[in-house]
């Protein structure tokens, strides 16, 4: 569920609407009224975008918890 | 509960102020710690905190007429402790030389101390500590007056001279052989010093005409040490005599310098001077399971302690401190530190505006049991402090949201068309019972409320409804006035409209929550009604063994309860274990106060605490307790399965089913009534309802940690199907999407099986990801 075939599978992600593959871009996050710019796997065309697993259950839930307590 | 209030509930805690030894000490010897370090064996450190209080250590230390021993705690469990001979050994067996004592910048003020015993003594001291130019008038050639009374082998001359000697280095100008009302008048005093003292020793024949009590002996006000005449103090010998205390005359000659100190300042010589001298201590020391030892006999008496026994000596000291509550709550302990230092905590934090809110987590993870309050000997409750701070953060939004969202929409689940549902009895148009079996029995073990729902009907006549619901504690727990608010109004609304019957309720914490917000209700626990009509199914058990109670902290307070469950286990052949936690000091599960949800480590730690205070099977009259337990590994029976399991004790190993499986019991339950009791047809599942999942047992577990439902995932696969919003793995064949139908964000991995879909994987966020896609 995580690890090597993890990264592995990850660039082979394509949209299925769009049929094209993910790329990196920039995505607009928000919590409790904060604002993120951050850099994500996303379709380029109609904006579809990848969290993976491992920044949800780590990097996002410690910027919760943190933001959470302002 | 404002700032006040807090500064209120902190003075409740007595945790941290001083014990009975020094308090009762005239002048607070930190006796406690001196204990502390003479058991370490550092005898310099000891005399170190001896020096911080007593300007003659060497002196006191081998005379002092020891009030402490009265009064110490020991002795409820052997002997004091030998205070002042260890003070001796001290004393003796150390002679660090004391640090340099602190002068303060000399003031121009002239004060006349007359008599050198140890009450002039100290206030010559202190007073030339505090920069005041200070001139001693002894009668004799010597300093000391009383103390020379003690032999020399206690007290030996040398020692006298060096300790006094201290004076001279403080620059005190001492005139020897001058009597004041001879060689100098105390009016000559008043004009040639800003002040007096007058520290004269119990055989002074002299009274300067001052004002004099009914005994004779010169009128002293006992806080402020003044005298009938402006500027003149005066305490030591005179004042107690014919007794006489060195340690009194110590502190006497210490407060009259104080006041001195104020005098000469124009400051108040009344204000904050409560706790000065001897005086009782508010602090509570429990001695329950404390060993009985008696005082350590020095092999040498006339030498004293040696080393060795000194050490052993002080190691019978208790180190007075209260924290009942931290010994009984594992969350209390958790924090590492005592309430009024959580309050202080506490206060903070509801008063910051910008910041880290470092206590909010401290806040949600409380079980609000109640536990505290009867441990605590002046009654403090925590529990309630934590659930006024969580309903002051929701109202200043200030409330974290992701502790308590998750059981708040299962309370929702709870009171929509999913679960919800009141009746009368099928056939009857009244009823003079309803039953109320709670969310979480029915989550738990929906079979028991189908048995007891038919039990009930059949042992009463005048119609048993049924109300499925939640009874609005999570909300209460999580602070959320008005969500508690809506469901309260809803089962009152629902209760008048049936007539108002009695409740029967089979969930502890349904009847704390009528019995604290619906006091227009009747209400009755269900092992009461068992106990009174009779138990359901006799089922002969041979043996059945002993199992140990775990009452619920929701009802610590209802003894018929504690008592109707104990007689039901007995009709049932079983033996009844007592926890040391038990009826009303019984501990909360971890579940009370939504505990598991702010804290998963905390409430796992409390309850495998718990699981070690007996070996037998318990039994939990609280669906709630039973699978908390249960999941951590403890045999743990519900009630009710003693009463219907038969012989099968399995039972007690039966598995927490999750939070997926709970809705889906409740829901269950509902259409399984409706169909078998009221002839109903139930229609089968529609829209996502309808998608059918392939799970393995280790993902479940992983959704069960990250509050997953697989109602959830259905959600995301019926959206990513229908939308077509979803990323396609070419390499495994598998599909990606996600879905925010709540203020979650759920992330699936799947891959379509015939009719079903295969689960791969599950997690979620909360941050929301902006601008969605076009669709
Ligand atoms: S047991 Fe120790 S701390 Fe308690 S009163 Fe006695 S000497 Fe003081
Ligand atoms: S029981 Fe707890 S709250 Fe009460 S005085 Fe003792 S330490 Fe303080
Ligand atoms: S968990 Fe219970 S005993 Fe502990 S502080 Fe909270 S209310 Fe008091
Ligand atoms: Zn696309």
């Amino acid at each position: 569920m995580s690890g090597q075939k993890d990264q592995a599978s990850k660039q082979s992600w394509q949209c299925c609407k769009c049929k094209i593959p993910m790329k990196t871009g920039k995505v607009r996050i928000t919590y409790m009224g904060n604002d993120f710019t951050i850099e994500l796997l996303k379709c380029p065309e109609c904006g579809l975008v990848l969290v993976p697993e491992d920044m949800a259950v780590r990097k996002m839930l410690e910027v919760e918890k943190s933001l959470e307590d302002k | 509960m404002d700032h006040k209030q807090l500064l209120y509930l902190e003075e409740k805690c007595i945790q941290g102020y001083s014990p009975a030894c020094t308090t009762t000490c005239p002048v607070h010897v930190d006796v406690k710690n001196f204990m502390a370090k003479v058991k370490a064996g550092d005898f310099d450190g000891a005399l170190k905190i001896l020096r911080k209080v007593l300007p003659f250590p060497g002196i006191i230390g081998r005379i002092c007429d020891h009030p402490c021993q009265d009064v110490c705690k020991r002795r409820e469990v052997g002997d004091a402790v030998s205070i002042a001979a260890l003070e001796k050994a001290c004393v003796q067996m150390s002679s660090t030389a004391p640090d340099k004592i602190f002068i303060q910048p000399k003031k121009d003020k002239r004060v006349a101390v007359v008599g050198g015993g140890l009450s002039g003594l100290t206030a010559a001291f202190d007073l030339s500590s505090k920069g005041y130019n200070v001139v001693l008038f002894e009668s004799k050639d010597r300093l000391g007056g009383s103390i020379w009374d003690t032999p020399e082998e206690i007290l030996p001359r040398k020692v006298i001279a060096e300790e006094t000697a201290v004076l001279v280095d403080l620059g005190v100008e001492i005139r020897f052989n001058s009597t004041v009302g001879e060689v100098v008048s105390l009016p000559d005093l008043g004009r040639d010093f800003d002040a007096v003292y007058l520290g004269l020793g119990k055989i002074s024949e002299h009274t300067f005409g001052l004002q004099l009590d009914q005994e004779g002996r010169l009128q002293i006000d006992p806080l402020t040490f003044s005298t009938g005449r402006e500027g003149v103090f005066a305490g030591g010998g005179l004042r107690t005599s014919p007794g006489y205390s060195p340690v009194g005359s110590l502190s006497d000659g210490r407060r009259a310098a104080r006041s001195i100190d104020r005098y000469l300042q124009n400051a108040s010589l009344f204000a904050a001077r409560e706790n000065e001298g001897s005086y009782r201590t508010r602090l509570f020391t429990s001695t329950e399971g404390v060993e009985l030892l008696p005082a350590v006999v020095p092999d040498n008496p006339i030498q004293g302690y040696t080393r060795e026994e000194a050490i052993l000596e002080a190691g019978r000291c208790l180190q007075c401190q209260c924290l009942e509550c931290v010994k009984a709550c594992k969350y209390l302990a958790h924090y590492k530190g005592y309430p009024r230092k959580y309050l202080r905590d506490i206060n903070h934090n509801l008063k910051m505006v910008k910041g880290n809110h470092t206590a909010n987590k401290m806040i949600n993870s409380c079980s609000l049991c109640g536990l505290c309050q009867e441990v605590c000997p002046n009654d403090l409750n925590m529990g309630e402090v934590c659930k006024n701070s969580r309903e002051i953060m929701v109202i200043k939004g200030k409330m974290p949201p992701s502790p308590h969202d998750f059981p708040l929409r299962d309370m929702q689940f709870s009171n929509g068309d999913g679960f919800a549902l009141a009746r009368h009895e099928p056939g009857k148009n009244g009823s003079s019972h309803l039953f109320f079996p709670g969310c979480q029995l029915s989550a738990s073990a929906p079979e028991y409320v189908d048995k007891v729902y038919a039990y009930l009907r059949e042992k009463m006549t005048g119609g048993v409804g049924l109300m499925l619901r939640c009874c609005g504690a999570p909300a209460d727990w999580a602070g959320r006035k008005d969500l508690f608010r809506e469901g309260r109004q809803e089962i009152v609304r629902l209760w008048s409209e049936m007539g108002k019957p009695v409740v029967i309720l089979a969930c502890s914490s349904c009847y704390q929550v009528f019995q604290n917000y619906l006091p227009e209700v009747e209400i009755v626990l269900l092992w009461e009604i068992i106990d009174r009509l009779g138990l359901p199914v006799v089922s002969a058990k041979d043996s059945p063994g002993k199992v140990a109670v775990l009452d619920a902290c929701t009802t610590r307070h209802v003894k018929s309860v504690h008592e109707s469950v104990r007689r039901i286990l007995e009709r049932l052949g079983y033996e009844v274990e007592e926890l040391k936690y038990s009826r009303e000091k019984t501990e909360c599960c971890g579940y009370g106060g939504l505990m598991s949800f702010a804290n998963p480590e905390l409430a796992h730690q409390v309850i495998d605490r718990r699981i070690k205070e007996s070996e037998a099977d318990y039994v939990a009259y609280c669906a709630m307790c039973r699978d908390k337990f249960a999941s951590r590994g403890k045999r743990t029976f519900h009630l009710l399965d003693l009463i219907y399991g038969a012989d099968n004790m399995d039972l007690a190993d039966r598995e927490d089913p999750g939070y997926s499986q709970r809705h889906e019991n409740r829901a269950r339950l509902k259409d399984k009534l409706l169909r078998e009791i009221w002839g109903e047809k139930v229609e089968e599942a529609q829209g996502f309802a309808a998608i059918r999942l392939d799970l393995a047992d280790e993902l479940k577990a992983i959704m069960e940690n990250r509050l997953i439902l697989v109602e959830d995932l259905q959600k995301v696969i019926d959206y990513a199907e229908k939308s077509g919003n979803k990323l396609y793995n070419q390499a495994t064949g598998r599909y990606l999407a996600y879905y925010r139908p709540v203020s979650v964000t759920y992330w699936v991995e799947y891959s379509p099986r015939g009719e079903n879909f295969k689960i791969h994987n599950a997690y979620s966020h909360r941050m929301q990801i902006v601008g969605e896609v076009k669709i």
